[in-house]
């Protein structure tokens, strides 16, 4: 079977290697475009296919030229409401880290 | 402009990650197209965590609560004709709103729809994949879930795979 992965992190097809990627500058969450927006969502996957069908050798990555206004905005509302658990423990493994260097200096 | 891939990550998570040893793999492995995309068989693959309430259990996310580096890597199939009020969405590291909208921002199936009845693809297969993308360690996911999802798909006959991690 043939592949072709749509990716907004094109940094780590190109540290591991995979047959054909495309990479895209769009929030976690949101790989095809906007919520709603078939114009977008249509040209993206398109434009994966024509990766698809026109490479000819592996560990091709094509960077596309899509924009996402609002990046302050979206910066934030990609994340989840509540902190992904891995989240929370590293922060709270760093506080009593923090705590056990005030305690002990 | 290259594609920045941290724009969107926080700075402190993005030098955790760009600080992460990575294993080249080599060579490539590579499959060409076999066939024009209008004669081709696709299937989508997303690591979104979503799944079909009823059909199938949600991805484990009590485990992973209790285990923070824990990420469950088995996988959900998802139907050619779900419908939008079908799917479920329990990935605990992204907002899941939009997806519960519009699945299609993660699994284009309504897109790959369109494009099979204009015949620019040949056909979409009758079943698809949801992982979910959180895992830390891959042994179980690579051994395991990742040969039987593929083994699906050959089962179905499809060319191409449309990857969409998240």
């Amino acid at each position: 079977m043939s592949t072709i992965l749509v990716t907004m992190m094109p940094y780590w097809e190109e540290k591991i290697g995979l047959p054909r990627t495309v990479g895209l500058e769009f929030p976690f969450g949101h790989t095809l475009g906007h919520a709603g927006d078939v114009q977008e969502q249509t040209a993206v996957v398109r434009d994966a296919l024509r990766v698809l069908a026109e490479a000819r050798e592996p560990g091709n990555v094509v960077h596309l030229p899509y924009t996402w206004p609002d990046f302050e905005r979206w910066k934030r509302e990609w994340q989840p409401e509540k902190p992904a658990p891995i989240i929370r423990f590293l922060r709270e493994r760093a506080e009593a880290r923090r705590k056990g260097e005030a305690a002990g200096g | 402009m290259p594609v920045d891939s941290f724009k969107w990550m926080p700075a402190s998570l993005a030098a955790m990650y760009q600080n992460m040893p990575v294993q080249r793999e080599e060579p490539i492995p590579w499959t060409p197209l076999a066939k024009p995309l209008n004669r081709c068989r696709f299937a989508l693959v997303t690591t979104a965590g979503i799944y079909v309430p009823g059909r199938e259990p949600p991805f484990d996310t009590e485990r992973e609560e209790r285990e923070p580096m824990w990420g469950d890597p088995s996988y959900r199939t998802i139907p050619r004709d779900t419908r939008q009020a079908e799917i479920g969405a329990c990935h605990l590291h992204i907002n899941n709103r939009d997806i519960l909208a519009d699945v299609n921002v993660v699994l284009p199936l309504d897109r790959f729809r369109e494009l099979e009845e204009a015949g620019e693809i040949g056909s979409l297969a009758p079943t698809h994949y949801s992982f979910m993308g959180f895992q830390l360690n891959t042994t179980e996911w690579r051994e395991r879930y990742a040969p039987a999802a593929a083994e699906l798909l050959r089962q179905e006959e499809v060319d191409a795979v449309f990857l969409t991690p998240v």
